[in-house]
């Protein structure tokens, strides 16, 4: 009996400390479906709206739409996965003018905090890192939901010089213009009900 | 005639900036070149379509007779088949060059300004695969008939002295006002 004590002791503690990590993490991570998601981004060249998507990225999600106070949302993009769906653009946006990917392989959001604005629509304020220049931002966004998923959707407008992308030569607006739009679809599955 | 001249220059400098620019790099100069084509293209399209407009209002006059009948037969079918072929061309080459942009996924945004409409759908084989060889194809048939009439007029005017040039040269007095 005495020697299966400091077993019994050792259960308890293990047991305890699951106990306290489940209290600690308020919010439950909900899982992003990448197969599904898209984040695109749409810039102007001479006029002519170009469409770009990453392909791959990934996010941890952890906020309770009921409370989404005590939520963050992280996200990180592969910027080698951009593509303009055409060949000699793509061989170009890897190269140190535009995203640089050897030096910054992946752009980020993290958040800073969330407010409910009521109908599934929510204000994320965060930090957005490209190419090392990090910028203020409040995305919103708008979350809908089905049987087993949820789809967050949104967009926002970021100047693109502010972080750099496109140096040199190709610093010239009339050429590609400043705005560039990025439009997401993320989609969910565990994400608590609204 | 002012349409006329006004064509050809557009028509030469749109051929020359085609052949040029597919050769550059990806740089902001191609960018702009391949912009400033399209819209030339585009304008070329509008121009050409107003001036079939006014030749059908105002038929050219014909051919001097003394003229006609120093031609050989041959060179006659020839006038005829360059001028019809030409104008299929002025409205192929454009229309061929504003699908392969719509198919590649670029609507045309005509002088940065007005969104011109797609009449293809976006796919990028269909583009690389026809629309592509389409446009280079008649592009340069396009290019050896404008030769061929250029060489022809001059041929006209060099050769048989025989004044036809001068109702379509712009500085000319004898020129008709056209």
């Amino acid at each position: 009996m005495s020697l299966l004590r400091p077993v019994w002791r050792a259960l308890c503690a293990v047991a305890l400390t699951l106990a306290s990590a489940a209290a600690m993490s308020v919010e439950p991570m909900a899982q992003l479906a990448p197969g599904d998601s898209q984040i695109g981004f749409v810039s102007k060249q001479m006029g002519v709206p170009v469409e770009g998507q990453f392909k791959k990225f990934d996010a941890q999600i952890a906020f309770d739409p009921k409370k989404p106070e005590g939520g963050t949302v992280a996200l990180q993009i592969d910027m080698a996965s951009a593509t303009l769906g055409v060949p000699q653009s793509d061989a170009e946006l890897p190269k140190p003018p535009w995203f640089d990917t050897a030096r910054f392989p992946k752009a980020s959001f993290q958040s800073s905090a969330i407010k409910s604005v009521g109908g599934g629509r929510f204000d994320i304020a965060g930090r957005l890192t490209i190419k090392g220049h990090t910028q203020e931002l409040v995305v919103p966004v708008t979350i809908t939901q089905s049987a087993d998923r949820s789809t967050a959707t949104g967009s926002f407008t970021i100047q693109r010089l502010a972080f750099k992308v496109g140096e040199g030569e190709w610093t010239d607006t009339s050429m590609v213009g400043d705005e560039v739009q990025v439009r997401f679809k993320l989609v969910l599955t565990g994400l608590r009900p609204l | 005639m002012t349409l006329h001249w006004l064509l050809a220059l557009m028509i030469v400098g749109s051929l020359s900036v085609g052949l040029y620019m597919t050769g550059l790099p990806f740089s902001p100069q191609r960018l702009k070149l391949v912009n400033w084509h399209k819209w030339a293209g585009i304008t070329i399209l509008g121009l050409t379509a107003l001036r079939l407009l006014w030749r059908l209002s105002h038929p050219p006059p014909p051919l001097p007779p003394c003229i006609v009948e120093a031609m050989p037969g041959w060179q006659l079918v020839a006038h005829r088949g360059t001028h019809l072929l030409m104008y299929l061309l002025f409205f192929a080459v454009p229309l061929a060059g504003w699908a392969y942009s719509s198919a590649l996924g670029f609507p045309i945004v005509w002088f940065g300004v007005v969104p011109l409409p797609d009449f293809v759908p976006v796919n990028k084989e269909f583009a690389e695969a026809v629309l592509k060889p389409l446009h280079h194809g008649a592009a340069y048939v396009l290019g050896a008939v404008v030769l061929l009439h250029a060489v022809a007029a001059l041929k006209h005017h060099f050769v048989d002295h025989d004044g036809l040039l001068d109702r379509m040269w712009p500085f000319s007095h004898q020129g008709h006002a056209r």
